[in-house]
């Protein structure tokens, strides 16, 4: 089964770029998804532009109406997410469960829809 | 021609005595909930008619299972995406196959601990576990798990339906968890079984009549998982504190319907054989030594149910099981239980100070206030006494809880007078 981890976190300022921090904070993001290949589980995966870059838009009676930032008004906003195919929601949630913001923020779960 | 009374009796047997298993069973083939109810409901209806008419076969249960399958095989042909391909409905035919040829009818294979674990599947919410649980291995109807949690028929219905449709497109796996996972979901479907034993233990303080009590509910359900998977401590634990809470039924509501403190209880109506049972459990449980919170607050049961009195009460052993208890649950209501028993061990004034920086997590927790109310009594401010109470007393969930509180709280007020000399 396929299923999509949405990597839910509260802004936060990130160190800068080329500090020993940032490193640190990729390091943990390159070694998880090397943990994912490793495993042949990942299907793909991509990390956002923050929330800030958002639009949002709908279409009501042939009109589009675009609107500035995220469709939701939430703390937490959506970050980046993983596509994973797994045997069973036990364990796409243990491999969810490595993603590093799984510590401070929230990681949601779902399976993908299988439209045959 | 068979006796329609005889027809139904052997339907009413394998019922009462294979469902859960019938029903696990299914579900291991099927692997969706809905269609294993439903096909077992086709096989019972079709039961009736085949069995007056060419009497009931040597193995019920067996000859249900072949049909409830094949009634599957007819609604998967049916539905409207078939797919002749599908992994499940060629292992159907499969299985289909191998019962004609082998002209009879299989020993029913016992998944119930894979249906109880998928039932408690953490991904669940806690009410629909519950729920579930007690619909597919407790075989309550719907309509008696709503009147049991107070909610409609039609609320309850769609809520089992959310749930096993969850289980289904999320993908949760119809198996008993490795070693790895093991500890945590096992906990989890312990949790739930507690959860049912203390619906039931509430619900003998309300208005709630259902058909199954809820409190031997959870007891077979825990016995049934101790069956399944025997030799593992927490599990006996459950056992032990339900059997042991239990024992005390009739000494806990008094022929007005009240319900009585442990302190007030007549203890002549503890049943002592289920208590020497349980204790023994628990002992065995102990030995294993791999510890856990079901042993640690069935050992704090057993304390308070070898004691003649409530005066007797082994009050230093049962603060060190709470302390002990927190290590794997410091939640407030805990935290608040050892306060309790310090306030036995080391006065009122201790505990009134060990429970204060509780007041902001347990606000609007009825029992938080009760306590704090009788350290203040047993300390002598009957003020601050009196207004726990009330507090109390607002907060209670049905009227022989606010009954009992009131009459604390007179009892409270009476030496208050008498101290004063009024």
């Amino acid at each position: 089964m396929q299923y999509l981890a949405l990597i839910y976190s509260t802004p936060e300022p990130t160190p800068d770029y080329g500090t020993p921090e940032f490193e640190a904070m990729m390091k943990e993001w390159r070694d998880v998804t090397q943990v994912y290949q490793d495993a042949g589980v990942m299907l793909g995966g991509e990390a956002l532009q923050p929330v800030e870059t958002a639009t949002s838009l709908r279409k009501r009676n042939g009109t589009l109406e675009t609107m500035d930032g995220p469709f939701a008004e939430t703390k937490e906003h959506l970050g980046g997410f993983y596509l994973f195919d797994c045997k069973d929601l036990d364990e796409a949630i243990k491999y969810a469960s490595m993603i590093p913001t799984a510590r401070t923020g929230t990681v949601e779960v779902r399976p993908i829809m299988d439209v045959g | 021609m068979v006796a329609d009374a005889q027809v139904r009796q052997a339907l009413n047997s394998v019922i009462s005595d294979q469902h859960s298993r019938l029903l696990s069973a299914l579900i291991a083939n099927l692997r969706d909930f809905q269609m294993a109810e439903d096909s077992l409901q086709d096989a019972l209806t079709s039961a009736i008619s085949h069995w007056e008419r060419s009497g009931v076969p040597s193995n019920p249960a067996g000859w249900l299972l072949q049909t409830a399958r094949r009634k599957a095989i007819d609604r998967i042909r049916r539905a409207r995406n078939f797919d002749v391909k599908s992994e499940q409905y060629g292992m159907l035919l499969q299985l289909d196959q191998k019962d004609a040829e082998e002209e009879r009818c299989e020993d029913i294979p016992d998944e119930r601990l894979r249906l109880i674990f998928t039932c408690c599947h953490p991904a669940l919410d806690a009410k629909s576990r519950v729920a579930l649980t007690l619909r597919t291995l407790g075989g309550l109807t719907t309509g008696e798990i709503a009147r049991a949690f107070l909610d409609t028929e039609p609320a309850m219905a769609q809520r089992l339906v959310r749930a096993q449709n969850k289980i289904k497109a999320a993908g949760i796996a119809y198996e008993v968890p490795d070693a790895e996972a093991w500890p945590a979901r096992l906990n989890s479907v312990l949790t739930v079984i507690y959860l049912i034993f203390n619906e039931g233990y509430a619900a003998t303080r309300g208005d709630r009549q259902i058909r199954k009590d809820l409190c031997e509910e959870a007891l077979y359900l825990a016995r049934l998982v101790n069956q399944l998977r025997p030799e593992q401590a927490e599990i006996e634990g459950l056992i032990a504190l339900i059997s042991l809470i239990h024992a005390r039924k009739a000494a806990r509501v008094g022929p007005d319907g009240a319900m009585i403190s442990i302190e007030e209880q007549d203890r002549a109506l503890w049943d002592r054989l289920a208590i020497n049972d349980a204790t023994d459990g628990l002992k065995t449980a102990l030995g294993r030594q791999t510890p856990g919170p079901y042993q640690i607050q069935a050992a704090i049961q057993a304390v308070h149910a070898e004691a003649v009195s409530f005066a007797h009460t082994g009050w230093p052993e049962i603060l060190g099981l709470y302390k002990a208890l927190m290590k794997y649950d410091a939640s407030a209501v805990v935290r608040l239980n050892w306060c309790v028993a310090l306030s036995y061990v080391k006065g009122p004034k201790a505990a009134i100070t060990a429970s204060a920086d509780l007041a902001k997590d347990l606000a609007s927790y009825q029992p938080f206030h009760a306590a704090r109310a009788a350290f203040f009594r047993a300390a002598g401010d009957f003020t601050a006494a009196d207004a726990a109470y009330l507090r109390a007393i607002e907060l209670s969930e049905n009227a022989s809880e606010a009954a009992f509180l009131e009459a604390k709280r007179r009892c409270a007020k009476k030496e208050a007078e008498q101290l004063l000399g009024l």
